[in-house]
């Protein structure tokens, strides 16, 4: 018990201080790299309670390819440059209103998910299928999301597809003149049309360019 | 003293087993360079030992002594954690690959994802190297690789629930052993390939290296890089390497399994069998590099997103309609 503690208080406290340090870094690439390890001692985090499939998610998902693009965004785009004019700008405190808005939300959020957890347990009606402890724990969510809740799980699946379809329909564009190579038109070519024998006169020469 | 004990043990078996990964990685560099040269009609390395057997001992010990030179413009702290994160990565993987039914260091219930999850990982120590160099042409190799690494991850994982669907578990040992009496090269063969193809991405090995091809990018996201720290970089790649050759040989060549249950088969340890499928992927590897010819960047990323993806996906459901009309899906 003494060690899974040592381990709990460590990732918790490494969670917590990178946390703080995604805001609190003038680099705005540092942010991203303490983001990432936020990440990944939450997902130990998660491990450590014993939803090894969630952390392992947690770390491929988050960790492995939206991190990896925020990262991308971030060095593609002077962020740090805009960040600093954004907050030197005059008008930048008509920001703080939504700002506190959403911090009250969040605050009131975690406030009833606690406080639920701590005085009304039995809202919490932690799935019975779940504390079967003969089956591991990717067992247990995949029999729970494929029988229970097969529809909002198709669902949200059908909401992702569309918000990617739409992501990319917005960003597309068709440019002109730009030679493209047709693989099709490649292969398909044989030599009858593509070398030609002609008799060249002396003196006169051949066009090869139409 | 109990907690002595155990932490001894654990000390132990970690060093059997990175001591060895260490000593081929050395090795398969030499191989590597050695199948190479004959392909092209060379000797290769020859000279130091054996049949330049210790060349790449020689090498090691060159960049010991070389000076590690940091850029002044460079963020130093990251610049010199790219080499650590790079080499880190490629070695925790090995904690999950079993050497046989029990030899492995950590049996965990979702070892297929640990062991995808740290190869995606890997893009970070080039992301990290190439961008604290604060140099053009590592950075050009950076970005490369983060959107070539990120691309066949796709497939390959796409490629893993292919075999996940047969096998009804994600620890490896259980992979293993549902290939008893049948490898899944055989039914699953595109997937093989496919999974090859991308796992030669993943590790920016030819025909894939454009994060570091040298035509155009110098030495890509290693370019600043010099002595330790860029032997550091070379024997992580190699270990990652070998790390994907051992993931092929687990998915798909039957692990530790020995290929026919008969007199004298059985009489070579598991783990040798392992050790046989690991260097066979390697020297296919090896032949690609000196074979084919580097791929165009934009070639690159229609071959992963609209030729592999599609095609791995229609595979998907083709085996899992398979497996659920002859009732072979495994429950448990």
């Amino acid at each position: 018990m003494i060690a899974h503690s040592i381990f709990f208080y460590t990732f918790s406290l490494i969670a917590i201080i990178s946390a703080i340090m995604v805001t609190a870094s003038k680099n705005t690439v540092h942010s991203v790299f303490f983001l990432i390890l936020d990440f990944i001692s939450i997902s130990c985090l998660f491990i450590m309670i014993g939803a090894e499939f969630l952390g392992m998610i947690m770390l491929i998902v988050y960790v492995g390819a939206v991190a990896v693009l925020f990262l991308f965004v971030v060095m593609m785009l002077n962020v740090a440059q805009q960040k600093n004019q954004w907050f030197a700008a005059k008008d930048s405190s008509k920001h703080i209103p939504f700002g506190l808005i959403i911090s009250t939300l969040i605050f009131v959020e975690i406030i009833i998910v606690i406080g639920g957890w701590k005085y009304k347990p039995e809202i919490f009606d932690i799935n019975n299928s779940f504390t079967q402890l003969s089956v591991s724990n990717t067992h247990s969510l995949g029999q729970i999301l494929y029988t229970d809740y097969i529809h909002i799980f198709q669902i949200s699946g059908m909401i992702l597809l569309v918000a990617m379809i739409g992501a990319i329909v917005l960003t597309f564009r068709q440019r002109s003149g730009v030679k493209r190579q047709s693989y099709i038109k490649q292969i398909s070519r044989e030599r009858a049309e593509g070398v030609e024998v002609l008799k060249v006169e002396t003196n006169k020469g051949v066009r090869i360019d139409d | 003293m109990d907690y002595l004990s155990i932490i001894f043990e654990q000390v132990y078996k970690i060093l059997f087993l990175l001591v060895p990964v260490l000593v081929s990685v050395a090795m398969i560099v030499w191989l590597d360079r050695r199948v190479w040269a004959f392909v092209q009609k060379r000797q290769g390395p020859n000279v130091v030992g054996p049949f330049g057997l210790l060349q790449s001992l020689a090498d090691a010990l060159k960049y010991i002594f070389k000076e590690m030179i940091i850029p002044s413009s460079s963020n130093k702290v990251i610049f010199i954690l790219a080499p650590i994160v790079t080499m880190t990565l490629a070695l925790i993987a090995w904690a999950v690959i079993p050497f046989g039914a029990t030899q492995v260091l950590a049996d965990i219930n979702v070892g297929i994802l640990y062991l995808f999850a740290v190869s995606s990982l890997g893009v970070y120590g080039i992301i990290m190297g190439g961008w604290a160099s604060n140099s053009k042409y590592p950075f050009l190799g950076a970005i490369r690789s983060a959107a070539q690494m990120v691309s066949y991850e796709v497939s390959i994982g796409v490629i893993i629930i292919n075999v996940l669907l047969c096998v009804g578990s994600l620890n490896l040992n259980d992979i293993v052993i549902a290939q008893q009496n049948l490898w899944f090269v055989i039914p699953l063969f595109p997937m093989f390939v496919i999974f090859f193809i991308s796992a030669l991405a993943e590790t920016n090995r030819p025909p894939f290296d454009l994060p570091e091809a040298e035509a155009e990018l110098v030495a890509g996201y290693q370019t600043e890089y010099s002595g330790m720290m860029y032997a550091m970089f070379w024997l992580g790649e190699y270990a990652n390497i070998l790390l994907m050759c051992a993931m092929g040989a687990v998915l798909f060549l039957g692990g530790w399994l020995s290929p026919l249950e008969i007199y004298p088969f059985t009489l070579v340890p598991g783990a040798m069998w392992l050790i046989l499928k690991i260097l066979f992927l390697f020297f296919l590897f090896a032949l690609v590099k000196a074979i084919v010819p580097r791929y165009r960047y934009d070639q690159l990323m229609r071959l992963g997103w609209k030729v592999f993806l599609p095609f791995s996906l229609i595979w998907v459901v083709l085996t899992a309609s398979f497996l659920f009309y002859f009732n072979l899906l495994p429950v448990n």
